[in-house]
């Protein structure tokens, strides 16, 4: 047994024993728990790949005269301005102004929020474009300057969904193409697509957030930043199988960090062609072996992770919620699952090359001592399903007499 | 018989001579044409395998220069660029010919050998992060 300020203290002494997720599995199986428990304080844990909900408020500071904003774009991109007079929030998956979008389907959608978040972090010049209807203490009508993150009095990712704890895996029975935030997937169950980082993602290995909460400091591109909430669909209420681990979407993270902090490796604009644009974020989370219990949770293999093969063309659009089979990692590694007695070919939107690079280096600061470890404000729900949206037609008149 | 891929350039005005002809008839040589972009008054460029006799080869080749057209063995059209590639093997499923792989099993990086490239351009749609781009 040990607690948060015994491991930090090892920490600042530059003395803590720290191994990423896959490494700590031959580590026990050499040494037993009993022992590993003992001597290890920290596994380190990551996932790199597409993250929809994530976006970041800016402020611009004041021109003079000033202006209060009411409609922005940044190098042609929309930002939300509903906010205070310089603030506005640039969201991952907005489209560029004017992008054809599918109307000469299937679409490449080149361009988007995520590309000017990854511009951002890179450091390169922006242009921003804001208007105004003009009040007394704010006259000016329209301003258009260029712009990079050091001239930003804040750059803030605030991302309401990251790091969901596991995913479906994507396929198409269908016998025309589907264009999906999973890729392309080619008709008759040709290629299936996966998005996890399995046995090296967060919420996988500590599947029931006794140690992930929110207060929790994270590893968010490069920046050290924090859960500040559940994230959005968290819904821990779900199928689990061996050690707790859930085979379906379950656990969500809501993060934030210093945008000025990250690095641009791991802030990337995403197109799907026929989708639309996103951002693909790094993500590494220490979790601090304060029991047995803990450090058992962490020894989950790919092979012990299911996620559920969906079809893209007709149940996922549909919701119906009917899933087709479940696959292990193991399998979807390899590169071919069979379905139906069909083997299929796997290829994947999240990246284990750069899961495995981010584990390493959030193990490299924590040895150093330049990364503590902080205990939860608050534990994550875990009684909590999602609901969904019930379309009411009607007048507000029926409304009021259901 | 030997098989060579070469990429051509031809400046703007030398888009209109019948080069493939030539290559065919003048020096008995096999063509398989991979890609092409050549629009009358417009800079061009061509793709193409040439198999024949090492000497034909040749002297096509030299035949091809006097039309002031750039000929490279070394340039591709299509380019991989491994600082944009985030491994995610998105592609894997999407390249014929496998010119796109993983080169480690236990990290998932991925490489691209270019001699397996046919130019077919799947990578360029379907790479989210413009890792693969078409030199035009
Ligand atoms: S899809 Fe693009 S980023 Fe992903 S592995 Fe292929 S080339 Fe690299
Ligand atoms: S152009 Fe076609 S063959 Fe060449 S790497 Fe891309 S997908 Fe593979």
């Amino acid at each position: 047994m040990k607690t948060y300020d015994e491991i930090n203290k090892k920490i600042e002494s530059k003395k803590a024993v720290v191994l990423n997720a896959e490494e700590i599995i031959d580590y026990v199986e050499k040494k037993g728990i009993e022992t590993a428990a003992k001597e290890v304080d920290v596994v380190t844990t990551a996932t790199f790949g597409p993250m929809c909900s994530s976006g970041c408020f800016l402020n611009f500071g004041h021109s003079k005269p000033k202006i209060r904003i009411t409609e922005a774009w940044l190098d042609d991109v929309p930002v939300y301005s509903g906010v205070a007079a310089v603030d506005v929030f640039l969201g991952a998956t907005q489209l560029r102004y004017n992008d054809p979008a599918n109307m000469y389907y299937p679409g490449d959608f080149k361009f988007g929020g995520g590309h000017v978040i990854e511009k951002l972090v890179a450091g390169e010049s922006v242009q921003l474009f804001g208007l105004s209807y003009g009040t007394d203490d704010y006259p000016r009508k329209e301003v258009r300057t260029w712009f990079t993150i050091n001239d930003l009095n804040q750059a803030i990712m605030v991302n309401p969904r990251n790091c969901y704890q596991n995913y479906n895996v994507a396929i198409n029975c269908s016998d025309k193409p589907v264009y999906s935030y999973l890729g392309k997937l080619k008709p008759n169950m040709t290629n299936a697509t996966f998005c996890s980082a399995g046995q090296l993602s967060p919420l996988l290995n500590d599947p029931l957030y006794k140690t992930i909460g929110i207060g929790t400091r994270v590893w968010l591109a490069g920046a050290h930043g924090h859960v500040y909430a559940e994230g959005t669909q968290h819904s821990p209420v779900c199928e689990r199988g061996e050690n707790n681990v859930p085979t379906e979407g379950a656990g969500t993270l809501a993060l934030t960090g210093d945008m000025k902090r990250m690095k641009k490796e791991f802030v990337r604009g995403v197109s799907f062609i026929g989708y639309g644009v996103s951002v693909a974020l790094g993500i590494g989370i220490p979790i601090p072996v304060l029991n047995k219990d803990i450090l058992r949770h962490t020894l989950i293999k790919d092979r012990d992770i299911f996620a559920p093969v969906v079809d893209y063309s007709s149940d996922y659009p549909n919701a119906t919620g009917n899933i087709i089979t479940k696959v292990s990692y193991e399998e979807l590694r390899r590169g071919t699952i069979t379905i139906e007695g069909k083997e299929v070919e796997v290829g994947s939107l999240s990246s284990y090359n750069k899961a495995l690079k981010i584990s390493e280096i959030l193990k490299d600061e924590i040895k150093r001592g330049d990364f503590l470890i902080s205990q939860p404000i608050q534990s994550l729900q875990l009684d909590k399903q999602m609901t969904s949206l019930k379309i009411i037609n009607g007048t507000k008149q029926d409304i009021n007499n259901l | 018989m030997i098989t060579k891929k070469y990429f051509l350039y031809f400046p703007r005005s030398e888009t209109e001579k019948p080069l493939v002809y030539h290559l065919v008839k003048d020096y008995d040589l096999v063509i398989n044409i991979f890609r092409a972009k050549v629009t009358p008054d417009e800079e061009g460029y061509l793709i193409l395998d040439i198999t024949g006799t090492e000497e034909n080869i040749a002297q096509g080749i030299a035949y091809i220069k006097t039309l002031n057209v750039t000929v490279n063995e070394t340039v591709r059209g299509l380019r991989w660029d491994e600082d944009k590639c985030v491994s995610c093997t998105n592609c894997i499923v999407h390249c014929p010919t496998k010119a796109l792989y993983i080169a480690d099993q236990k990290t998932k990086r991925i490489a691209f050998d270019e001699e397996k490239c046919i130019e077919c351009l799947s990578c360029v749609k379907n790479c989210p992060f413009n890792a693969c781009t078409s030199v035009f």
